[in-house]
């Protein structure tokens, strides 16, 4: 292995970069988390739905985002979606519009999934009692399945987290984008690449941690 | 018969191709236990799950005290909340149980009471309290369902039917699922409600049992009432080869 001395004071002098692109990083994820898991109830209801064409559109939508690469879907709405409506749109909202709509097709797939998951046994048992089934659906099945879905939720939310770093390719001024202005003004891509590592991977280590205390509680619980 | 708390008439049912129900005619009488036997497939679950409607029949009458349900011709289907309301009038108790796991013992007693009912919370609660005792259930109320055994289970999900004061209770294999040694707790707390004078209709593979507390045994058949009449009678001295054909399984397990 080649010698190599580390110069992280290099990476301290830009902590101000460092920080303002952090910033971006998590305001960028709280947004497309909130608005993704709104579309996501919102389709994951419809493919429930009796309705036959809520079912198609919400299926559409969701295979849709789900099985075209983030990147090519980034790069769609912000090159090609003006050209095809005339209405050019900023980097920003480019990027909040791609990762809400990509997020939301893998919530809605958890929430349809969370649902389905309560046994026919619990509906069941709350319409006998003589419940309505909206009723059913409030009292019985969805504290129980929203409770299920927490785990599966927060873990697509960490995706999310890291999937905004795929912004930077459109100038959005996130973490990983201040992060290669440094690199290009120092030469010090390892310290400032290990730098950006690192602060995702303390960022996201709380997370994981309380996704995996909910995740045992769930188990005990059930 | 002008004593009936259940009368059943003409009910027809078929899932796809198949006929599970048949042109059935039933009547129970008011405080009368009837049980449903028969071997599997026979449509007696489908027939107790008719009568409140967790399945919807495609013909034929069914009442159940003063409120009665048709299903003829192009009858339009009636809206949910009117089933509701005619469910509230029947108690259910499942083979599995099906107890709210995300409520404690007494929640889920007062679940119905509460949210059918609108009940008063501490009304319904009180209520709760008394009916899990009736179980041999009171030290229990404030746990989780998951803490229980199988017998304690289905003795509260006995209580939680029996919170709504329903006119008739059904019961559905309710000790199937149980382990041999926790069927007789369940069996006794039945035993107890025949007592009482509850109108109950019992689908069974307890002959025993069926034959000790029945009034009257309804024997099954690939969707028709084969034989009926008098509990002991039925079991004892049946007139339909089938019936008797089924029955000796029972007699040669011992």
């Amino acid at each position: 292995m080649i010698s190599y001395t580390w110069h992280f004071e290099v990476v301290w002098q830009y902590s101000r970069l460092f920080l303002a692109g952090t910033g971006v990083t998590i305001g960028l994820t709280i947004a497309v988390v909130i608005l993704g898991l709104l579309i996501g109830l919102v389709a994951g209801l419809m493919q429930l739905s009796r309705s036959a064409a809520l079912r198609w559109v919400s299926w559409a939508y969701i295979e849709m985002f789900r099985l075209t690469p983030l990147l090519v879907l980034l790069l769609w709405f912000y090159y090609a979606l003006p050209m095809l409506t005339g209405i050019k749109i900023d980097a920003l909202s480019a990027s909040v519009i791609t990762l809400s709509l990509y997020g939301g097709s893998f919530y809605a797939e958890v929430i349809r999934g969370g649902i389905i998951s309560i046994e026919p046994g619990q509906s069941e048992a709350g319409l006998a009692l003589g419940m309505t089934p909206a009723r059913v659906m409030r009292r019985i099945v969805l504290p129980q399945a929203i409770k299920r879905m927490i785990p599966p939720l927060m873990n697509q939310s960490i995706i999310q987290f890291k999937n905004t770093s795929l912004v930077s390719v459109l100038a959005v001024p996130d973490l990983l984008y201040q992060g290669q202005i440094v690199a290009m003004d120092t030469y010090r891509a390892l310290e400032v690449y290990t730098a950006i590592a690192a602060i995702y991977f303390v960022v996201l280590l709380p997370l994981t941690v309380i996704v995996k205390m909910a995740e045992r509680r769930l188990a005990q619980s059930n | 018969m002008d004593n009936c708390k259940i009368e059943i008439s003409g009910l027809r049912k078929s899932f796809g191709s198949l006929q599970v129900l048949r042109d059935i005619n039933l009547k129970v009488e008011t405080g009368s236990v009837v049980a449903l036997i028969g071997p599997s497939g026979s449509g007696k679950s489908t027939l107790l799950r008719c009568i409140n409607l967790l399945v919807i029949p495609e013909g034929g009458r069914i009442r159940v005290g003063d409120d009665a349900f048709s299903f003829d011709g192009n009858a339009k289907l009636s809206s949910a909340r009117e089933q509701a309301r005619f469910r509230s009038n029947t108690g259910m108790v499942f083979q599995h149980f099906n107890l709210f796991p995300h409520m404690t013992v007494v929640q889920n007693v007062m679940e119905g009471p509460l949210s059918v009912k609108g009940m008063p919370k501490a009304e319904a609660e009180a209520r709760a309290r008394k009916l899990l005792a009736k179980v041999g259930l009171s030290d229990k109320g404030d746990v989780f369902p998951n803490k229980l055994s199988g017998g304690q289970k289905q003795r509260v999900a006995i209580a939680r039917a029996l919170a709504m004061e329903p006119a008739v209770m059904l019961f559905d294999e309710v000790t199937s699922a149980l382990d041999p040694e926790l069927v007789g707790e369940v069996l006794g707390v039945m035993r107890d409600l025949a007592k009482d004078g509850m109108t109950m209709i019992i689908v069974t593979h307890e002959i025993g049992f069926a034959r000790e507390v029945a009034d009257r045994v309804v024997f099954m058949r690939d969707g028709v009432i084969v034989e009926e009449g008098p509990a002991r009678e039925v079991i004892e001295h049946p007139k339909e080869e089938t019936t008797r054909v089924f029955l000796s399984h029972f007699h040669n397990r011992g």
